[in-house]
C-alpha cells in the first residue's frame, strides 16, 4: 500500500550534477486509497505538476498514502519527520487528519503547508507560526454561500450537513453570513449515501433554496436522488460538491447549481491559464480545486526557496509569509494567522464541450479573511 | 406533519429494506449453507455496481448493464469459493474473516486499478425517472417504488426456489448437515459454487439497483455489510424469511428515526442542538434495537435451528 514517489523521478533523476544548492525534502502525506482517493491524487498530481515545471533539480518530494486514517497519518509523519528528516510536511486532505498530525509536526520546528484542511481549531488562538494554510480556512466557501443566499434574496433556506466537526463548521459558517429564516437545519450520518428522509422533510418544509454541505460520495448520492424527487427548489453547495473530480458521477442534475469557491477553471489571469493548459496536458483531464491547491502549494514552497535556504527557519518562514509567487487564484495573500485572505466566488455549473465544469458568475467576498484571525496571537 | 409525508418516510423506509434484503438473504445463505462468515460480500455490491455503470457507459443501456451486474457478480462470487472460500470451510471463524477482509483489500484496489479512483456516473433508466403523485398530495419517485418491486420479486423468486425446486431442498438440507447430505451423495463442492454464486448475484443486482441512485465509487459496499450483518442476526443466521423480516424492520426503523427523532427532541430543546442530538440517536437506534431483539431472543426472530 504504501507508495514512496520521489517527485525527483518526474523531475529527471539527474544527481550526476550535484547542483551547489542545499537540497530540500518534502514529504506529502495524503489520501490515495479508499473512498476519499481521488482528492489526495489530484493534490498530489497538482503539486508534481509545479515541481516539475519548476525544473529545479534540489526538490525531492516523498508522498506517501494516509488511507484516511488519523492514526496511520501520525505514525507517517513521525516516520517523516524523525528518520527522513523532512524540512517540509504537505498534503492532507481532511480535517479530522490535521489534527491528528499539524499540532505534533509544527511543535518540533518542521514547516506544515495545508493543502485542504482548515479546521477552525488550528485558526484562532492555536494558530503556529510553523503552520500555514495554502486553501481557506474551513467555514469560507459556506460563508460566502450565506452571503450569496441573501444577495439572491432567499428567505427560507434549508440547511445539511453530516454530524461530524467539519459539518457543524459548514453550516456555522452559512449562518454567520445568512440573513434569512431557515426552513430546516438537519445533520446526517457520516458515510450516509440515502437522502430520500431528508428529501421528504425537504419537500414538506416549503423551503425557497436548499444550502448542503456532503463531501464526496454523499453529495454525488444527495443531488442524484434530488434531481429525482421531483423537487424544483434550487439547491446551492460549496464548490467541493459540485468540482470536476465529482461532477461526472453527478451527471446532468448539477447543471445550473450554484457553487461557492476560491478558484475557477475559467478565472482570468496568464498564470491559471497555463497552468489549466498544462494540467490537461500532463494529466488528460481538467483540474479540481484540489489540484489547484497542491499547484499553488508547490509554488509558494518553490517561491520561498528562492528567496532562503529551509534551514534558515526565520528567514524561510518570513519567505512563506510574503508569499510572492504567481497564485493561479490572481491574488493571493497571508493573513495574522497564515490563513488566506482572498477572493471567493460564486460559481454555476455549466456544460462545456459536453463536460460538466464551472463558470464565474459573481463574486461573493473580496479579500475575505476567516472569523477567527482575530483570535490568533501572531 | 402531513400524511402525506408519513406515506412517503414509509415508503422510503420499505424500499431501504428491500435493499438489505438483497445483501442480506445472500449473505445469511452462504453463513447458513458453508458456515463462513463472508466480509467480501460488500464487495461482490461494488463489483455489481462498477459492471453496471461500465456496461451502461459504454452501450448505453441500463438494462444491459443489470444484466451485466449479475454475471459479473456471480462469476466473481464462483471463482472467489473455487479458489479461496472452499479452504476455509473448516478453519475457525477468525481464519474466515481474516482472509474474506483480505478479499476486501484486494478488490477495492483492484477495481481502482481498473476503474480509477473517481466515482463513475450510472443514470436511472428512461422509463424509471421522474416521480408520480402519491394519496394525501405528495410525490414519490418512480425508481424506489421500481425497487421496491424488484425487492419482492426477488424474495418471492428465492422463496419458491428454496420451499420448492430440488436445488431448495439441497440447500436447506445443507443448512441442517453438511456431511450427511454428502455422504447421501450430493455434490457437495458444486452445491458451495452455486450457493455462493447466487448470493453474490443478489449483492451485484442490490449494487446496480442502489448504484443509480447514489455514487458508484471503491469502499461503497462496506457500510451496506455492517446493516446487512445486523439484518440477518435480528432475523436469525441462515434464515430467508428472517433477513426479509429484519431487513424491512431495519429499514423502517432506521427511516422513521432519522424523521421523527429530531423532531421529537425539538420539543424539550433548541432547534440546533435538537438536530444534533436527533441525528446521534437515530444512528444508534438500529443498533439498540438489535440489542434489544437478542436479549429477548439471542438466536434471531427465525432461529434456523430453534
Amino acid at each position: 500500500m504504501k507508495r514512496i514517489a520521489a517527485a525527483a523521478l518526474m523531475a529527471g533523476l539527474t544527481f550526476a550534477g550535484q547542483a551547489m544548492a542545499e537540497p530540500v525534502k518534502i514529504g506529502m502525506i495524503t489520501t490515495l486509497s479508499g473512498g476519499g482517493a481521488g482528492l489526495g491524487i489530484d493534490i498530489r498530481d497538482g503539486f508534481l505538476l509545479a515541481i516539475k515545471e519548476s525544473g529545479n533539480k534540489d526538490i525531492k518530494v516523498i508522498v506517501e498514502d494516509d488511507a484516511q486514517k488519523p492514526e496511520l497519518a501520525v505514525q507517517i509523519a513521525d516516520k517523516m519527520v524523525q528518520s527522513e528528516k523532512v524540512d517540509i510536511l504537505t498534503g492532507i486532505v481532511w480535517s479530522n487528519l490535521a489534527m491528528a498530525v499539524v499540532p505534533g509536526v509544527v511543535g518540533q520546528g518542521t514547516f506544515y503547508l495545508s493543502t485542504n484542511a482548515g479546521p477552525s481549531a488550528l485558526a484562532g488562538a492555536n494558530c503556529n507560526p510553523n503552520y500555514f494554510n495554502v486553501a481557506y480556512q474551513n467555514d469560507n466557501l459556506h460563508e460566502a454561500m450565506g452571503n450569496y443566499a441573501n444577495t439572491a434574496n432567499y428567505k427560507k433556506t434549508f440547511i445539511l450537513a453530516p454530524n461530524y466537526p467539519a459539518g457543524t463548521d459548514a453550516l456555522t459558517g452559512f449562518k454567520r453570513f445568512y440573513k434569512g429564516a431557515l426552513a430546516g437545519e438537519l445533520y446526517t450520518k457520516v458515510g450516509q449515501t440515502d437522502y430520500a428522509t431528508e428529501i421528504a422533510q425537504i419537500r414538506a418544509s416549503g423551503a425557497d433554496s436548499v444550502y448542503f454541505f456532503l463531501p464526496g460520495g454523499m453529495g454525488i448520492a444527495f443531488m442524484k436522488q434530488y434531481s429525482q424527487s421531483g423537487i424544483s427548489t434550487p439547491v446551492m453547495g460549496p464548490g467541493f460538491s459540485f468540482d470536476q473530480d465529482v461532477l461526472g458521477a453527478i451527471g446532468d442534475a448539477a447543471i445550473g447549481v450554484k457553487n461557492s469557491s476560491h478558484w475557477s477553471k475559467d478565472l482570468d489571469n496568464a498564470a491559471n491559464k497555463k497552468y489549466v493548459a498544462a494540467f490537461k496536458a500532463e494529466y488528460k483531464r481538467l483540474p479540481s480545486l484540489y489540484a489547484t491547491q497542491g499547484y499553488d502549494t508547490a509554488n509558494l514552497i518553490l517561491s520561498a526557496v528562492a528567496k532562503a535556504s529551509v534551514k534558515d527557519k526565520d528567514a524561510f518562514r518570513a519567505a512563506l509569509k510574503e508569499a510572492k509567487f504567481d497564485s493561479v487564484r490572481g491574488k493571493f495573500k497571508f493573513g495574522n494567522n497564515n490563513h488566506p485572505i482572498q477572493d471567493i466566488y460564486v460559481r454555476e455549473v455549466i456544460k462545456e464541450d459536453g463536460v460538466l465544469t464551472n463558470k464565474i458568475v459573481a463574486t461573493s467576498f473580496t479579500d475575505h479573511q476567516d472569523a477567527y484571525a482575530a483570535s490568533c496571537k501572531m | 406533519m402531513s400524511s402525506a409525508l408519513l406515506i412517503e418516510q414509509a415508503l422510503n423506509g420499505l424500499q431501504f429494506g428491500v435493499m438489505l434484503f438483497l445483501m442480506a438473504a445472500g449473505l445469511t445463505l452462504i453463513f447458513g449453507v458453508m458456515g463462513v462468515i463472508n466480509l467480501a460480500h460488500g464487495s461482490l455490491y461494488m463489483v455489481g455496481a462498477f459492471a453496471c455503470a461500465a456496461v451502461a457507459a459504454y452501450t448505453g443501456s441500463f438494462w444491459l448493464g443489470l444484466v451485466a451486474s449479475l454475471i459479473a457478480a456471480a462469476a466473481a462470487g464462483a471463482i472467489v469459493e473455487v479458489t479461496v472460500i472452499r479452504r476455509l470451510y473448516n478453519r475457525d471463524h477468525l481464519d474466515q474473516v481474516l482472509a474474506t477482509f483480505a478479499l476486501i483489500l484486494i478488490f477495492s484496489e483492484g477495481t481502482r486499478w481498473v476503474f480509477g479512483s473517481f466515482p463513475l456516473y450510472l443514470d436511472i433508466p428512461k422509463v424509471l425517472q421522474g416521480a408520480i403523485s402519491l394519496p394525501g398530495g405528495g410525490q414519490y419517485q418512480l425508481y424506489r417504488l421500481a425497487i421496491i418491486g424488484a425487492g419482492l420479486i426477488v424474495a418471492i423468486g428465492l422463496y419458491l426456489l428454496i420451499a420448492k425446486t430440488r436445488l431448495g431442498m439441497r440447500i436447506r438440507a445443507g443448512e441442517s448437515d453438511r456431511e450427511m447430505i454428502g455422504a447421501l451423495g450430493v455434490d457437495i463442492a458444486s452445491l458451495n459454487t452455486i450457493v455462493f454464486a447466487l448470493g453474490a448475484a443478489l449483492a451485484g443486482l442490490a449494487g446496480a439497483l442502489v448504484g443509480a441512485l447514489q455514487s458508484v465509487q471503491v469502499g461503497m459496499g462496506e457500510p451496506v455489510l455492517i446493516l446487512a450483518f445486523v439484518v440477518i442476526v435480528i432475523g436469525g443466521i441462515g434464515s430467508i424469511k428472517g433477513a426479509l423480516a429484519g431487513a424491512i424492520l431495519v429499514g423502517v426503523v432506521d427511516t422513521m428515526g432519522r424523521f421523527l427523532l429530531p423532531q421529537l427532541f425539538t420539543l424539550f430543546m433548541q432547534p440546533s442542538q435538537a438536530a444534533t442530538a436527533g441525528a446521534a440517536i437515530a444512528s444508534m437506534l438500529i443498533y439498540i434495537v438489535m440489542a434489544f431483539i437478542l436479549a429477548v431472543r439471542p438466536k434471531g426472530l427465525f432461529a434456523v435451528n430453534a
